[in-house]
């Protein structure tokens, strides 16, 4: 990931969604759901194809004291292996 | 007991294949009175009042209910991932444009083999072609597409083939499931069941071709359990995560458990939220206290749950024992004798009972 150029997108076939029975964040999948906690929510809410990983990291560094920057590339690196997200990249 | 995630919604047993491996039950002709359209919107409120967040629309041939796009329309306001599992026949281009308009996310297109032959031979009429059209019309309509393949005795000698077939039309996942022996399938057995030759051979080619195309496609491939050394983790443990409600309305843990002695539950006289809390058929081997030994005392009883309980009663007649696949079960020698049957140098290839496309 360049964390300047590339920009996150939720892919298509994948819904950010609430779930009221559990009060929580989900994200819907073909074959799985996944119960999300507030930041990952707030991660997956950023993936818009608007901003970029810089300002995914920094935009969360600002909301959660407790949530190192590291983690939050871990894990959209770990939606993107997944094929959760799509990068849109504005050099390419 | 957490709320259930998915609902599989089996709409109907007909079918116009005649797979010999097919899990739906030998007692085809009594499930003819198939819910209503009414009753399935019903079932998707109650569903999801109970949150369920995924509905799986299978068969059967899903595609054979005309009111199909009503009961997508349906699933898709209340907030559910919906998921067709389908032969792709019936696909055609209007209505799969319905369905896309309905809101349906995600498409499974099964074949039978990777080349023309094999596959009509399996599915028992021409169908191979029909498949690929409706595969490449779920591309263009952008869905992700998903390819299903059950692999067997008599198709997994040319997995290679599936593999390129599935890179071909540009599917976004394949799934590669050995047979899980329920319904036709068990009757089948016999004709079914691999060699463990034929089962390593295949797994070099998977092993390969999912590294090839580890940035275009997931490649799921699902092992056959006659062959692990521990059960699997059957539906992430009875009444746990899913549930099954069968064309006629009947309540399930899954969709193998229909044989299974125990009272019915059914949405056309019971909530569903009472059925998956406390009718006995969702409560026998909730958790851990049924368990028998050597389960009860066995470290992986929350990994793998005492595994199946509909093979446990398959092949020894009493759900409630240790799913003779685990090496640690007392009935291990059951399939053990399936095994070494399957891998005798004289053994020759023997013909599938076809299933019926309706139960009359």
């Amino acid at each position: 990931m360049d964390p300047t150029a590339d920009r996150p997108r939720l892919a298509r076939h994948v819904r950010l969604s609430f779930c009221r029975r559990r009060q929580r964040p989900i994200l819907q999948l073909p074959e799985t759901v996944v119960v999300l906690n507030g930041s990952g929510a707030d991660i997956l809410e950023l993936c818009d194809g608007r901003h970029t990983v810089a300002q995914i990291v920094a935009e969360l560094a600002g909301r959660y004291q407790t949530v190192p920057d590291e983690e939050v590339r871990r894990f959209l690196a770990g939606l993107l292996a997944r094929r959760c997200v799509e990068l849109e990249n504005a050099d390419g | 007991m957490d709320s259930p995630y998915g609902l599989l919604a089996e709409l109907t047993y007909r079918c116009p294949l005649a797979c010999g491996y097919c899990s739906n039950p030998l007692n085809l002709a009594d499930y003819a009175d198939e819910l209503a359209t009414d009753e399935w919107r019903r079932v998707l409120v109650e569903a999801a009042d109970l949150g369920v967040l995924q509905c799986h629309l299978s068969g059967g041939e899903p595609l054979l209910r005309r009111d199909l796009v009503q009961i997508v329309a349906q699933a898709r306001d209340l907030g559910l991932y919906t998921n067709l599992v389908t032969s792709g026949l019936g696909f055609s281009r209007a209505r799969a444009e319905q369905l896309r308009a309905a809101g349906l996310d995600h498409v499974q297109v099964s074949i039978q083999a990777g080349e023309a032959a094999g596959s009509d031979r399996i599915a028992g009429i021409p169908s191979f072609h029909r498949k690929i059209e409706a595969m490449g019309l779920v591309k263009e309509l952008g869905w992700p597409l998903t390819v299903n393949v059950v692999l067997h005795r008599h198709n997994i000698d040319r997995v290679a083939d599936v593999l390129g077939l599935a890179e071909e039309v540009g599917a976004d996942r394949l799934e590669l499931a050995n047979t899980q022996y329920y319904g036709w399938a068990w009757r089948n057995r016999a004709a079914l069941l691999p060699s463990r030759a034929q089962l390593e051979a295949a797994e070099v080619v998977v092993r390969a071709a999912r590294e090839r195309l580890r940035d275009r496609m997931d490649i799921l491939y699902v092992i056959p359990d006659y062959y692990s050394r521990y059960p699997k983790p059957c539906m992430g443990g009875w009444a746990s995560r899913q549930l099954t409600v069968t064309p006629t309305g009947d309540v399930l843990p899954c969709p193998a458990a229909q044989p299974l002695p125990l009272p019915r539950a059914n949405v056309r006289t019971d909530p569903l939220a009472w059925i998956w809390s406390d009718s006995p058929v969702m409560t026998a081997f909730r958790g851990t206290d049924w368990m028998p030994d050597p389960c009860r005392g066995c470290e992986r009883r929350a990994v793998d749950f005492g595994g199946c309980r509909c093979q446990a009663f398959q092949l020894t007649g009493d759900a409630a024992r240790t799913d003779p696949v685990c090496h640690l079960s007392p009935d291990h020698g059951l399939v053990v004798a399936a095994v070494e049957e399957a891998n005798a140098g004289s053994r020759t290839d023997l013909a599938l009972i076809p299933r019926p496309h309706r139960g009359n």
